[in-house]
């Protein structure tokens, strides 16, 4: 392997270890930090009254935290995605402007007035309802993650993307309410021959999977809001499906239609992708659960430690789409020798875990990894578990454990260890 | 299939029972028409439920593949920039760099039809007749070797065409692994030695982060932006509201070009800096047809007349351009765009 020099990255890090020192030795002046001995603006003049912002935004010193993309992925940035920043997010909620994106044909920009959901093919009636009569049924709330099946896919052969948004930014976790499905379905009345249903979206790419009914009878909600307010266009406005624990392009957006039939449709994104190939050149079918994986985001490589060696917080996101996550394990050598990370704040079922993990950092470089343990007792497999059966090719589903390199400066860096 | 389906299938004969028992309905909405199904239910299944009458041969599906399709996905399906190869392939699943293609990979036909239909062209979604897309797929399966070049695709031979990789796939056993058998995790001394076997920064692929707090770069203050918000309000004397429906009617064209700060070549030439310029001369751009290059050197200027003709009907103006589109039906769409892209060019 050739050690090339670094990039800009490291630059910009100096840069901004040098602006965190000058921050950390301000209190040591002899008169005192200015930030208290001198009158600061906000505490002297005005500030703007009620209604400027109507609908509020965050503060402008958080204006780096930004959704980003790698357009080097991509054809086209209609169809393409872009990421999470997980290593500015704490707690288990994704704030909606912040949730990844994912199309297939760019943003529709549904009509409310002109949306209709379709219940065709299987049932005893086929039926049309408009928003109005979708806010009729009784209604659910449920937190539950959403993650893109091919998130940490382009990190499966090898570390390559510096930045715990760009390896495992293809995640949002929300509180939807929506209907159950369960309640439209029996609305339509299912045929005894009713085995699968295919959502289908109203967009340019008019999205399809097979799903199938027993899922649809379980736990899946035809939703109309996140976190208390309408859904956003890019997360599907004005409804979109919830497949919960199941990959993210099951999440159908702009959700039109709902046919239901008696076999799978196999259509493109169910065959020609989102489907792993492995090394004898068959390729899994219809892997639909998002098995149990965590990450540690701070630190990380967009996240140095900036405050030396001492009191460091390690904290991290954790998440199985087989149910909670029971416990979560954190390594500082590599590997070597794991400590029970402590998980706060809500434990539900197919969502996302806040974990934290609190020690005294002496200064030397660290081997961080996280490992996820589910409430069905899997537990997170390495990279190199999970090559060993499935070979070179397989790039979705990559739920292996995550390693950032951190040196004595505390930045922190991608990579694979043996 | 699996353990799931087996326990699932219990859970829907449990969920039947109670379906039955509960199942009144609310009477919230009304039935779908025949009409209404009929307009939305485009789906095909492998067994060929829900293909429409209709056919298409090879020789049909060239010029149609080339007009819709090759822009994208050039002229022999083997794809431009990292838009998706559609032919060849063949014997590459088990090498290191496998060519998931339609011939290589896809196990139905039906899944062919079904997206082509559906979802192509991008950008002009739903805009095939059952014709063109039988033609089209005829013309995939040939470009793929799959049937000869007098081949013609029906609706009555459709589920005879047998695709290679049909029984490349199996139902998910992810749960049958050794890693979904590990319960054990080890907690302390559990490997001698550790070392680095790869670094992202030697692969040095991250897009770098100009707005990233370590950078320290200033925030954006408020008078930056009222200061942003004046010049943007102040700049063109043209209507808004015209300009606004312009970038709607502009997304019929964003597939293939951009336009503003930062726009790039696409499939097509990015149009800043397009008034006032000869047909065919934008720099950087290669992949012009000879009949625009001519055009541009015969003196074809862009102005708001001849865009207006061009984008009527490209190719009646430019007979063999690339530019794979039928053109704006409605006058309304045609000021309104030109007046959108005047204003971001401006």
């Amino acid at each position: 392997m050739t050690e090339k020099t670094p990039t800009s990255r490291r630059t910009f890090l100096k840069g901004g270890l040098a602006a965190g020192g000058a921050l950390a030795a301000a209190p040591a002046l002899a008169a005192g930090d200015p930030a208290i001995l001198e009158v600061q603006p906000w505490a002297n003049e005005l500030g703007e009254g009620v209604d400027v912002k109507p609908y509020g935004t965050p503060s402008p010193y958080e204006a780096h935290v930004r959704r980003r993309n790698v357009p080097w992925l991509t054809a086209d940035p209609v169809s393409s995605i872009n990421f999470t920043p997980l290593h500015e997010l704490d707690g288990v909620i994704t704030p909606n402007g912040l949730c990844f994106e994912r199309h297939h044909s760019g943003v529709a920009e549904v009509d409310p007035a002109k949306y209709r959901l379709m219940i065709n093919g299987l049932v005893e009636r086929e039926l049309v309802f408009t928003m109005a009569d979708l806010k009729r049924f009784p209604r659910e709330n449920r937190a539950y993650f959403l993650e893109c099946a091919a998130n940490s896919g382009m990190e499966w052969r090898g570390a390559q993307l510096n930045g715990c948004q760009f390896t495992h930014g293809m995640i949002h976790n929300v509180i939807y309410t929506g209907i159950p499905l369960k309640t439209i379905l029996e609305e339509a009345g299912l045929k005894t021959n009713a085995k699968w249903i295919m959502p289908e979206g109203a967009d340019a790419a008019a999205m399809t999977r097979s799903v199938p009914i027993e899922k649809a009878l379980d736990d899946c909600l035809v939703a109309f809001a996140m976190n208390g307010e309408a859904l956003r266009p890019e997360q599907g406005y004005p409804v979109r499906l919830v497949v919960p624990g199941w990959e993210g392009n099951m999440w159908v957006k702009w959700l039109r239609r709902i046919e239901v039939g008696d076999m799978p449709w196999h259509h493109r994104e169910e065959t020609s992708k989102y489907t792993d190939l492995m090394a004898n050149g068959k390729a899994r079918r219809f892997t639909w659960e998002m098995d149990a994986k965590s990450v540690i985001t701070n630190p990380s490589p967009q996240a140095p430690i900036l405050h030396g060696k001492g009191k460091t917080i390690i904290t991290g996101v954790a998440w199985s789409g087989r149910g909670t996550i029971k416990e979560v394990h954190v390594t500082t050598d590599g590997g070597r020798n794991w400590h029970q990370a402590r998980i706060d704040g809500p434990s539900w079922d197919k969502s996302m875990h806040r974990f934290y993990y609190e020690f005294d950092w002496d200064g030397s470089p660290l081997l961080l990894q996280s490992r996820a343990v589910d409430s069905t007792g899997y537990v997170q497999p390495t990279k190199n578990e999970l090559r060993a059966v499935r070979g070179e090719n397989s790039i979705y589903h990559n739920n292996g454990i995550q390693t950032w390199h951190v040196n004595a400066n505390g930045e922190a860096e991608n990579v694979e260890i043996s | 299939m699996s353990k799931f389906l087996n326990l699932a299938a219990l859970t829907f004969a449990v969920g039947l029972t109670g379906t039955t028992a509960m199942a009144e309905p609310t009477g919230l909405g009304r039935p779908a028409t025949p009409d209404e199904v009929a307009a939305w239910d485009i789906d095909v299944r492998p067994d060929g439920l829900g293909l429409p009458e209709g056919s298409g041969s090879v020789a049909d599906g060239e010029p149609i593949f080339a007009e819709r399709c090759a822009s994208c996905h050039g002229d022999f399906g083997e794809a431009v920039d990292r838009w998706p190869v559609l032919a060849g392939g063949i014997d590459t699943l088990t090498s290191a760099r496998p060519v998931k293609t339609i011939g290589s990979y896809w196990p139905y036909l039906s899944t062919v039809w079904d997206y082509v239909h559906r979802a192509m062209p991008f950008g002009d979604a739903q805009s095939l007749t059952a014709d063109e897309t039988y033609s089209i797929t005829a013309y995939l399966l040939y470009l793929n070797d799959l049937v000869d070049d007098d081949f013609e695709l029906s609706r009555e031979n459709f589920t005879e065409v047998a695709m290679p990789n049909a029984e490349g796939f199996y139902p998910d056993d992810r749960t049958e692994t050794a890693v979904w058998k590990n319960r054990a995790p080890c907690m302390t001394d559990c490997k001698p030695e550790v070392k680095i076997t790869a670094r992202a920064q030697v692969v040095d692929v991250t897009p770098d982060d100009p707005t990233s707090k370590h950078s320290m770069a200033a925030p954006a203050t408020d008078e930056a932006a009222k200061e942003e918000a004046t010049q943007v309000a102040a700049a063109p004397a043209v209507d808004p509201a015209l300009v606004k429906a312009g970038e709607k009617v502009f997304k019929k064209c964003k597939a293939c070009h951009a336009v503003g700060d930062k726009a790039k070549h696409k499939i097509g030439p990015h149009l800043n800096g397009i008034f006032g310029r000869a047909a065919g001369t934008a720099e950087g751009f290669k992949k012009y047809s000879k009949d625009m290059q001519k055009a541009g050197a015969d003196g074809l200027v862009w102005d708001e007349e001849t865009l207006a003709t061009f984008l009527a009907k490209p190719k009646s103006m430019i007979k063999r351009t690339k530019m794979a589109f039928a053109g704006l039906k409605k006058e309304d769409d045609l000021t309104a765009v030109i007046a959108y892209l005047k204003a971001m060019t401006e």
